[in-house]
């Protein structure tokens, strides 16, 4: 018996199931989800997965979100339980009041259950076993049998469900009508043997509009489409392989000759990480819109030749969807942790563009400016997203793209100008912006050709030693960044509704969480500015918000707050004004999380000085 | 490398190919290897073939890694672009140069440090995708830059300059190049340009991975007695299966063929390899008999040379790909973009 009131809500709250890795629950859990949206509620859904194939633990969080809010959001009000191995974990998570639906088949202590929390038993297994004589399908199916009743119990219109299904499996019309048949098994036994609706419920809204429903790995190989990309060479590695996978879809479908049917573009599946990003600068250096997309330890592989495409100025695109690392680390746990590793990567000096963008939409937006960034500026662009944006489905505005938009080639000196007679000279800063004029291979029988290479070398491509015409390319290299920071997207800023001097910068897939932190911090009576870095090098925006307030928080999810450690670096700037707010655990940052920190410690800065508080 | 550039006059009366260049068209830097460098004489063949064929000098890429090999690109086709990449990463770099532009020459330019030790890896994959390049190894068998190591084509038993005997088994890239699908193999030595010089207009001309293992002595680390790369070793233990020329149609070149038999095999380009069979009973279209062949005479401490294995009918990675006739590099948004009305249909799919 409970103890504690049941939560009641509509339209607000979250459902976690906990499944088994490989039993088939992904395709139901993530069409409850849409479900949800269907009913014009903004749903954030996250899939929280092992590094495993089969038989280790997996869950799948559903926010049910009338007021729009996709970070995630901690605690679980309805769980579902399907893994005995996690059982006591899953039930320590249910909030107070919360609710646990379970698999009854089997009779268990009531030392496996709390006393304030609602218990929803159905003989799942019972159903399946008496309706299905294949394994394989009493598996499957009990996912679709345990939507039903849930559908029953947050009182959904099936109809809706009915749709989704119908979806799926068009054209596959045995699968269809045995998915639907399951669907409704469920549904009538709660409905029969369950007092439905529960505490939770979904109603029908209009918060969702005309947003779309993708995830961040997908939206960015679509933007490599619309940016031009034309070659891809990666390595698989978890969370980046869903891009050259999504890209690959996307030029089967977009990309091919209609007459003749060959491909206009091509990718390769390197033999590693070193070859992947070898292709794209070969491509790059000939000419054409290349990327690869990797994850941290590609991105540790890489840096070798990501400092020849600083030196040698060859433009290139990295997406790196960020896993926590060190090494291995955690390969399917979501972190920001590769900020300083890419600023900086390669030895020697080097600095490179950062990109971050906060959901799909900029994912996609971000992806198609990067080869525009890469062939202007000719070096390596870094997009960085990560585990959280790449791979779990966001809702985020619709994807827009100008029709007149043409792509940037960047400073390419043509035989025709070259004929003319202009002075080529591959790393003359001709305009003063640090970006020199290239050639590509083949362009002219006699002139602008040129060497490309790692080592020192003066204006016109000459290998050189000589420390002044080094120290020549490494200043030019400086003002060619310098040029960069206003041609990267700019931080977006927001003010507190009464002057303050607290600020607070953020940037990527924190971005919903700090929204959404951001109302709860005003409910507790703090005000705060803030800033929402998109890329790097920062553009002078950032240090007049650093000039603007006393304490500035940084949150970022990394331990050693990364980011903090880049704008303590590149503006020079006093550490202390500098706040870290980091969470590190693998797990998306939370409005939850944000605003206890930065409360806690807004809170110490409010204490009254007691020489004042007494007189 | 170097950056002192050869005198531009040249004597009026300089034999000109069907394009009207000379020799000296093909000519790049002054080269700063040392004296006698076996790399210069495969330098000298690759400028001869050049001018043979009657390639425009600027639609050659060429690409390295990095050592004493990896610098003569700057010494040859000094028109066209070149790429001194990362220590054994030519492939790479190179596979992306074919992918951006199909229509060019590639001319991968590499050592047996660099191949057969770091870049060993990109080396085999290179080859088995079937990029369209000519994969020339100048195979000295020791570090040079680094003053004298054992490289990893070193063979077993052999002595460095300081006297100290190699244990290691050596690696030796055409049969590892045979095995992978190579479908241009061939084995040459720098001071046999008569041989060389073919060998690299026929691989030009092949369209599919072509490689050529070149034993290049060094004359400042590994040109001792105890060297199986010496000038002295390889001149005594070259075992030639066949000699041969290249024909192509514009130009045919006067052949002085020798007693023996002749096979002419005719390439993509519509070029014709004549292969003066040395060995009567070799056929360089059978790849096992070749990979047997080969190490029949390795047991023997014999350096089989010629065009070991061909096949006339290879196809090359853009064929894998099924790509376009267009190089990627010249397509545009018009062509490339899908569009605003497509991405409003991806959108309503997505909701």
């Amino acid at each position: 018996m409970s103890d504690k009131k049941p939560i009641s809500s509509v339209n607000d709250f979250v459902v976690r199931f906990a499944n088994v890795n490989g039993s088939g629950s992904a395709s139901a859990n993530e069409m409850f989800a849409r479900a949800i949206l269907r009913h014009g509620v903004p749903v954030s859904p996250r899939n929280i997965f092992p590094s495993n194939i089969q038989g280790l633990p997996t869950w799948y969080e559903v926010r049910v979100t009338e007021d729009g809010h996709l970070g995630a959001r901690g605690g679980v009000d309805l769980m579902v339980a399907m893994n005995p191995q996690t059982w006591d974990k899953d039930v320590a998570g249910i909030e107070p009041g919360g609710y646990l639906f379970y698999d009854s088949t089997k009779p268990m202590p009531s030392t496996k259950f709390r006393d304030d929390i609602t218990v929803i038993g159905v003989p799942l297994t019972a159903i399946t076993n008496s309706t299905y004589t294949d394994p394989r399908q009493r598996q499957l199916f009990k996912n679709i049998i345990y939507l039903g009743a849930l559908s029953a119990l947050l009182e959904m219109d099936p109809k809706l469900i009915e749709q989704l299904i119908g979806e799926q499996y068009k054209g596959k019309e045995k699968l269809l009508s045995s998915n639907v048949h399951a669907l409704h098994l469920g549904r009538d036994w709660a409905l029969q043997n369950l007092k439905c609706p529960i505490g939770l419920r979904v109603k029908k809204s209009d918060k969702v509009g005309d947003r779309i429903f993708i995830e961040g790995n997908s939206a960015a190989a679509l933007g490599a489409v619309y940016g031009g990309a034309t070659i891809c060479a990666w390595y698989p590695i978890t969370p980046s392989s869903s891009v050259a996978e999504a890209f690959t879809s996307h030029c089967k479908k977009y990309r091919h000759d209609p007459e003749t049917g060959k491909a206009k573009y091509a990718i390769v599946q390197g033999e590693d990480e070193l070859a992947s990003i070898g292709i794209v600068i070969g491509a790059s250096w000939n000419g054409a819109r290349a990327f690869t997309a990797t994850s941290g330890p590609g991105i540790s592989l890489m840096t070798e030749f990501i400092g020849l495409s600083y030196f040698a100025e060859i433009p290139a695109v990295i997406m790196n969807i960020q896993r926590a690392g060190p090494s291995t680390g955690m390969p399917t746990r979501t972190q920001q942790c590769d900020i300083i590793a890419c600023a900086y990567a390669s030895h020697g000096d080097t600095k490179h563009v950062l990109l971050f963008p906060e959901d799909p939409a900029e994912a996609f937006e971000f992806a198609a400016a990067a080869f525009d960034l890469a062939e202007r500026l000719q070096t390596t662009i870094f997009l960085m997203l990560d585990l959280d944006i790449g791979m779990n489905h966001r809702l985020c505005r619709p994807l827009k793209w100008d029709d007149a938009r043409q792509y940037d080639r960047g400073k390419v000196m043509t035989a025709e100008m070259l004929e003319e007679g202009r002075d080529f000279g591959r790393y003359l800063d001709v305009d003063g912006d640090g970006i020199p004029y290239r050639t590509y291979p083949g362009t002219h029988p006699t002139k602008g050709s040129f060497f490309t290479r790692g080592t020192s070398r003066d204006r016109y491509a000459r290998y050189s030693e000589e420390g002044t015409v080094y120290a020549d390319n490494m200043q030019r290299l400086v003002r060619k960044f310098e040029t960069a920071q206003d041609l990267v997207p700019r931080p977006l800023q927001a003010n507190a509704e009464r002057p303050t001097k607290y600020g607070v910068i953020y940037f990527g897939s924190t971005s919903p969480a700090m929204d959404e932190a951001i109302g709860l911090l005003e409910a507790r009576g703090h005000q705060l500015d803030r800033l929402r870095i998109r890329a790097f090098p920062f553009h002078s925006s950032v240090a007049s918000f650093l000039a603007e307030h006393d304490f500035v928080y940084v949150v970022e999810q990394n331990r050693d707050s990364q980011l903090r450690q880049l704008i303590v670096n590149e503006n020079g700037i006093d550490p202390v004004r500098l706040v870290p707010i980091v969470h590190y655990d693998g797990t998306p940052i939370t409005a939850r999380y944000i605003a206890k920190a930065i409360g806690d410690h807004q809170d110490h800065l409010k204490v009254t000085p007691l020489r004042k508080a007494v007189s | 490398m170097t950056y002192i550039a050869k005198p531009k006059f040249h004597h009026p009366g300089l034999k000109k190919n069907e394009l009207g260049y000379t020799h000296r068209d093909y000519e790049g830097k002054i080269s700063t290897l040392c004296a006698g460098c076996g790399h210069d004489s495969i330098t000298a063949s690759i400028i001869e073939a050049c001018y043979e064929l009657s390639i425009e000098p600027h639609r050659v890429a060429k690409i390295s890694g990095i050592g004493c090999s990896s610098k003569t690109p700057d010494y040859f086709l000094g028109n066209s672009h070149g790429f001194n990449s990362v220590h054994g990463r030519m492939p790479s770099v190179l596979t992306g140069a074919n992918l951006a532009n199909r229509d060019l020459i590639y001319l991968g330019v590499s050592g047996d440090g660099d191949s057969a030790s770091i870049g060993f890896g990109q080396f085999a994959h290179s080859i088995r995708r079937g990029v369209n390049m000519t994969y020339i190894v100048e195979n000295n068998g020791v570090y040079g830059l680094t003053k004298g190591q054992f490289s990893a084509t070193a063979d077993r038993g052999s002595k460095s300059k300081k006297g100290v005997t190699n244990t290691d088994n050596a690696i030796d890239l055409v049969a590892i190049a045979l095995q992978l699908g190579a479908t241009f193999v061939a084995r040459s030595f720098s001071g046999d340009k008569s041989q060389l010089v073919p060998l690299i207009a026929a691989a030009i001309g092949h369209k599919g991975a072509s490689f050529i293992d070149v034993i290049s002595p060094c004359i400042a680390f590994n040109n001792h007695a105890g060297s199986t790369k010496s000038f002295d070793y390889v001149r005594e233990h070259n075992d030639a299966v066949n000699r041969l020329d290249v024909l192509v149609g514009r130009d045919p070149i006067a052949v002085d063929y020798a007693p023996g038999t002749v096979q002419v095999v005719e390439q993509h380009d519509g070029s014709k390899i004549a292969l003066r069979k040395i060995d009567a009973d070799y056929d360089p279209h059978d790849r096992l008999g070749a990979q047997t062949f080969l190490a029949k005479h390795a047991a023997k401490g014999q350096i089989v040379t010629g065009l070991l294995y061909v096949d006339p009918d290879a196809e090359d990675l853009h064929a894998h790909l099924n790509t376009v006739e267009t190089p990627l590099n010249a397509l545009e948004a018009d062509t490339l973009c899908p569009g605003s009305a497509v991405l409003d249909k991806i959108n309503a799919s997505l909701r």
